[in-house]
């Protein structure tokens, strides 16, 4: 691994993010990610979070027309109530805050706990909940549908929502709008290796992938031999259409999971068309590349967003951060 | 009787307990999670050990609130609210008295037990922390030596279960065959209590 220790590898990140953009705000020992021109006047602050490892998640989507702050926590752990607590308290403009938060046991508690210690200081705040992913079938015995890769469509538009200055109320509908047309189900070609133990999570051997991971290198729902990209294709084309059932056009992410090149997320992404094609799905927008990573997993996840012309309008104003870069 | 003194034993064993073991906590949090426990823990109780040296609190009361709050704010993920909500409710329940009676101790533990099942949603048989906590909490009647077995007991129990809360339940049925590592902390956290009363 290209590190110092492990111990420092959040902190190292933030010096680097900091280096590489003086309009962030970074915090490296409070761990909080702002837009350095916080908090603007008349706009709905958005704060979101989570477990690093992830990047560009969250703090790459910090910026213009997207999110004011990010809470990085330790890797594939959720940040604390008081990283959430500072980051609303300096994105706050008196329109109150937005917490964006991905459905994981620790993030949902965390953020109830940052989310009340702001109300009582005065600060305004509503929560949506990510929960996207379609591999997690059995939500009464689960903790639920995980959060993934619709957090960039939610970041995304809700973001823009913002920029544009409506109130707190409406960014949380139109928030909550994207995730509910939203779905993912992703696929691993290899386990990914966290910093502190320094060897995969889990064994995958080669020839064989799993089916329904999620971005925390915990093992999917299925185990499979291996299968071509167009096989792969139809499998989480499949998962996805039959559980959304859309009947607008379609934003698509084809998102990398941190060790997959781009060649081959391209390649996917022809075989996802072709599916899309076949099934008579419609497509707004495509967009490829690594988003919503997990470490150094091979492997990718389909997310496919429901829009009408006012999501579709928002997904394309423009939007300026170190991850997500257009109309500026 | 039981004072601040002993609360503060009861916490240092702990974070010692949990350094000897953050290895073995995280090897069990690889094939059902992601593989961070051990380490999560380690942090968290290096913080509460810390705190407790600089501010010494006078109340046993005193001293699990200040703990349950380094938890929650160095921990992060689950187990930091849910740890951290545990001691902090159970040093609510014990008020500010300066000494407590082992039946005081099982009481609160019992209210902090309850807090925690609140806030997390898990009931006894999800494969949690709670599957340790609520048999440690009956045998606490009878002594310090009974709840460690009994939380012993309970967290080689969540073995054979599949888990319903928290990261492992998104194996499903994956999840069965393995000891939950919420349930084997929880257990070390008990056993350091029996190490702080000298048993």
């Amino acid at each position: 691994m290209l590190i110092n220790v492990p111990e420092t590898v959040v902190a190292d990140a933030l010096r680097g993010l900091a280096a590489a953009h003086p309009e962030l705000t970074v915090d490296v020992e409070n761990r909080v990610i702002v837009r350095r021109d916080a908090p603007v006047a008349g706009q709905v602050g958005l704060v979101s979070g989570g477990g690093s490892g992830h990047e560009p998640l969250h703090g790459g989507f910090v910026g213009p027309g997207m999110l004011s702050a990010a809470c990085p926590g330790e890797v594939f752990t959720s940040p604390v109530p008081d990283q959430m607590l500072r980051a609303a308290a300096a994105v706050d403009s008196g329109a109150g805050v937005l917490f964006i938060v991905k459905n994981y046991t620790g993030d949902v508690l965390n953020f109830d706990m940052a989310a009340e210690m702001a109300e009582d200081e005065g600060i305004q705040v509503a929560k949506v909940l990510v929960n996207d992913d379609v591999a997690v079938t059995d939500s009464l015995y689960t903790a639920g549908r995980r959060g993934t890769g619709a957090t960039l469509f939610v970041e995304k538009i809700a973001g823009a929502a913002a920029a544009e200055g409506m109130p707190l109320e409406r960014v949380e509908a139109v928030a909550r709008q994207v995730n509910e047309n939203s779905r993912s189900f992703g696929i691993a070609l290899s386990a990914c290796s966290t910093p502190a133990k320094g060897s995969p999570t889990f064994d995958l051997p080669p020839g064989e992938l799993e089916l329904g991971i999620g971005i925390h290198g915990e093992p999917g729902r299925e185990r499979r031999s291996m299968m071509t990209s167009g096989e792969i294709a139809e499998a989480a084309v499949e998962a996805v259409v039959e559980d959304l059932q859309p009947r607008n056009p379609v934003l698509v992410l084809v998102n990398g999971m941190g060790a997959t090149p781009l060649l081959e997320l391209y390649g996917f992404n022809a075989e996802v068309h072709r599916v899309l094609e076949q099934r008579g799905v419609p497509v707004a927008r495509v967009l490829v590349g690594n988003y919503v990573t997990s470490l150094d997993m091979a492997g990718a996840s389909l997310t496919l967003c429901q829009v009408d012309e006012e999501l579709l309008r928002l997904y394309d104003a423009p939007v300026k951060t170190p991850g997500l870069r257009w109309g500026v | 009787m039981l004072d601040a003194d002993f609360f503060r034993r009861w916490m240092t064993a702990t974070a010692a307990s949990v350094d000897r073991e953050a290895e073995r906590l995280t090897a069990l949090d690889s094939p059902i999670g992601d593989a961070d426990h051990g380490s999560n823990l380690q942090r968290g109780f290096t913080a509460v050990a810390a705190a407790l040296d600089k501010e010494a609190p006078g109340t046993p009361g005193g001293v699990l609130i200040l703990a349950g709050r380094q938890l929650i704010s160095t921990v992060g993920g689950a187990s930091g609210p849910l740890y951290g909500t545990l001691l902090r409710r159970t040093g609510k329940a014990l008020g500010d008295a300066g000494e407590v009676s082992a039946e005081q101790l099982a009481e609160a533990l019992r209210a902090g037990v309850d807090a925690v099942m609140t806030l997390g949603g898990a009931a006894p048989g999800d494969a949690t922390m709670i599957d340790a906590l609520v048999p440690a909490v009956d045998a606490l009647g009878d002594s310090f030596t009974a709840a460690r077995t009994a939380a012993e007991e309970g967290a080689v129990a969540t073995t054979p279960l599949q888990a319903r809360k928290g990261r492992a339940s998104y194996v499903g049925e994956r999840s069965i065959g393995h000891q939950d590592p919420g349930a084997t902390s929880a257990a070390l956290l008990i056993a350091a209590l029996a190490e702080a009363a000298g048993e």
